[in-house]
């Protein structure tokens, strides 16, 4: 399933702090992760993101490092911080709410609509 | 790696392509490439070949215009903050501290060449002959330093700069007179252009590299004068603060401070502006749309009352020598907006208004020139009257010949770059003019 750009945008930063809370990571590999994750479902702008993680940046959500590829190039590596833990906490809560709800909305429509992409 | 080449030559061009975005900067960049060859790799991995991996690349990237908004979203400060003075971990050539380094020692260097000048050769009309020699090595030594001139190039500057030198000094001029001051005027001209000649790095022909120097020179005058109000200020709430005091800061600052910030500043601001030079517009253009219609409207006003004040000769000559200051200052107007103007746009109303302006400047310099013939008939000739009048001549020649290449331009007959390229092969006129009212004026009126 294709998700909505809205979507995509709204889940973001859940997304890309969550995957970071299991190690640090570089954009690309960020990347990758959510594409696996969602089965390929999620497809970013992949220019996007640079400046989505300058902004958790900003907010002290990440931090950055400059290391180096197995290739020799410069590579920036980003890992999550406490105040980037608390923030990823508290997105969660937010978005079980929202699953929660949605979850309810569609039982009570019946086994009619179906379920895909919501388990 | 070689048979990548393409490949290469692809990832380069799109990176030119990113760095002009002024909302990435170049660390930004290297991530993005970073990510552009992780993802390049991957697809190649999947059976493509070049082409087919950087197109795929590049798509998934996203629209660059829409990323670079992104990112001026996020560091909407990079739009303002652009001068970076020391960069940090600049790749490869000389380490950014060095150039501050060259640059604070040749500051200092030329404070205590202007220092070293008053204490030697005393403050009257010898040191006003000698202060651009002082200075001018250091600048010169700047651009030396940061063109990596080529023996070839320094002799250039170096031969001339030395005659000057030798004969500023060595001319048995009287004391007072006029040919000396018009030497001490003139001198700063010729190693003006000799500076630029440092700063195209030696190729004087190119007209791009005088169009280069005359931009820089407008930057620099406007920052220099950003340096100077700002030290000015400093100076004042000093001296005031001391005054209330009771300490005498005057002999201070007249001995130590002024002769090193004043040399001393135009060393920085010179670098200030090689810095920014490809980070941040320009301000000198920008300030000419909005003095082209004033100064149009000036030369109206001093046209009428140049007109109704009745006969020439009874100007005085104090406001023939300030009109002159006035028609070289609409010539730098006219010099920059030319330096700012896209050549490939079509004429506008802004070509238009420069036409009147020139015209108007034009009517202004006849109006001079009728005058101070009518003096030179009246009072006979003088050094200043022939230095007055040849300027005015040159400033004709420049104006008359703007303003027929500016008609055939709005009506479409020629190409702006013509009335550009004039504008800069006629540059060193004024050189050649300064020097020979340096060099010849002296002997010819037997240095009166």
């Amino acid at each position: 399933v294709r998700i909505d750009k809205d979507l995509v945008a709204a889940s973001a930063t859940p997304l890309v702090l969550g995957i970071l809370s299991d190690g640090d990571l570089y954009g690309y590999a960020i990347l990758k992760r959510v594409s696996e994750l969602s089965g390929g479902g999620m497809q970013w702008t992949d220019g996007m993101l640079y400046p989505l993680l300058h902004r958790l940046e900003r907010l002290g959500y990440v931090s950055s490092s400059w290391g180096t590829s197995e290739a020799g190039r410069r590579r920036k590596h980003y890992a999550i911080t406490p105040a980037g833990r608390d923030a990823l906490a508290e997105r969660q809560q937010q978005w079980t709410v929202v699953s929660d709800a949605l979850r309810q909305v569609w039982r009570s429509q019946g086994s009619s609509a179906p379920m895909e992409g919501w388990t | 790696m070689e048979q990548h080449a393409e490949l290469e030559a692809q990832i380069d061009r799109w990176r030119g392509y990113v760095q002009r975005s002024r909302a990435i900067s170049p660390a930004d960049v290297d991530e993005l490439e970073d990510h552009l060859r992780e993802q390049i790799a991957d697809r190649q991995a999947t059976g493509l070949d070049d082409d087919e991996a950087f197109l795929v690349a590049i798509k998934r990237l996203g629209n660059l215009d829409a990323v670079s908004r992104e990112f001026a979203r996020e560091h909407s400060e990079r739009l303002w903050k652009q001068l970076v003075l020391v960069p940090e971990g600049s790749d490869g050539g000389t380490p950014a501290w060095r150039e501050l380094a060259v640059v604070l020692a040749l500051a200092v260097g030329a404070g205590i060449a202007v220092k070293a000048g008053f204490a030697l050769i005393g403050d009257g009309t010898a040191l006003t002959r000698n202060l651009g020699l002082l200075v001018f090595p250091f600048l010169a030594g700047y651009f030396a330093w940061k063109r990596r001139l080529t023996g070839q190039a320094a002799a250039m500057l170096l031969i001339p700069f030395a005659a000057l030198a030798v004969l500023l000094n060595t001319y048995p001029f009287a004391p007072g007179g006029s040919t000396e001051m018009l030497a001490a005027l003139h001198a700063p001209v010729v190693l003006w252009l000799l500076a630029g000649v440092a700063y195209v790095g030696g190729r004087w022909s190119s007209d791009k590299g005088r169009m280069d120097f005359v931009r820089f020179t407008g930057e620099l005058a406007i920052y220099y004068t950003l340096i100077a109000l700002g030290g000015a200020v400093l100076i004042a709430l000093t001296l005031a603060t001391l005054q209330v005091v009771g300490v005498d800061f005057e002999p201070v600052l007249e001995d130590w401070i002024l002769p090193f910030a004043v040399p001393g500043a135009l060393v920085v601001a010179t670098w200030l502006v090689e810095a920014k030079q490809q980070v941040v517009e320009n301000i000198a253009p920008v300030l000419t749309r909005i003095f082209t219609p004033l100064t149009v409207v000036m030369l109206l006003v001093l046209l009428a009352v140049i007109a109704t004040a009745g006969g020439f000769v009874d100007i005085d000559r104090n406001l023939l020598l300030l009109m002159d200051v006035i028609l070289v200052l609409v010539l730098c107007l006219l010099l920059y907006s030319i330096s700012a103007r896209d050549s490939l746009v079509p004429p506008g109303l802004f070509d238009a208004l420069q036409l009147v302006l020139v015209v108007a400047a034009l009517a202004v310099d006849a109006a001079m020139l009728t005058a101070m013939l009518t003096r030179i008939a009246e009072f006979g000739f003088s050094p200043n009257k022939i230095a007055a009048l040849g300027l005015n001549l040159l400033l004709l020649v420049h104006l008359l010949r703007a303003a027929l290449l500016a008609v055939g331009f709005l009506r479409g007959r020629r190409p702006f770059a013509s009335l550009e390229r004039w504008q800069t092969r006629y540059l060193p006129v004024y050189g050649a003019w300064a020097a020979f009212v340096v060099v010849i004026f002296p002997p010819i009126f037997g240095f009166l």
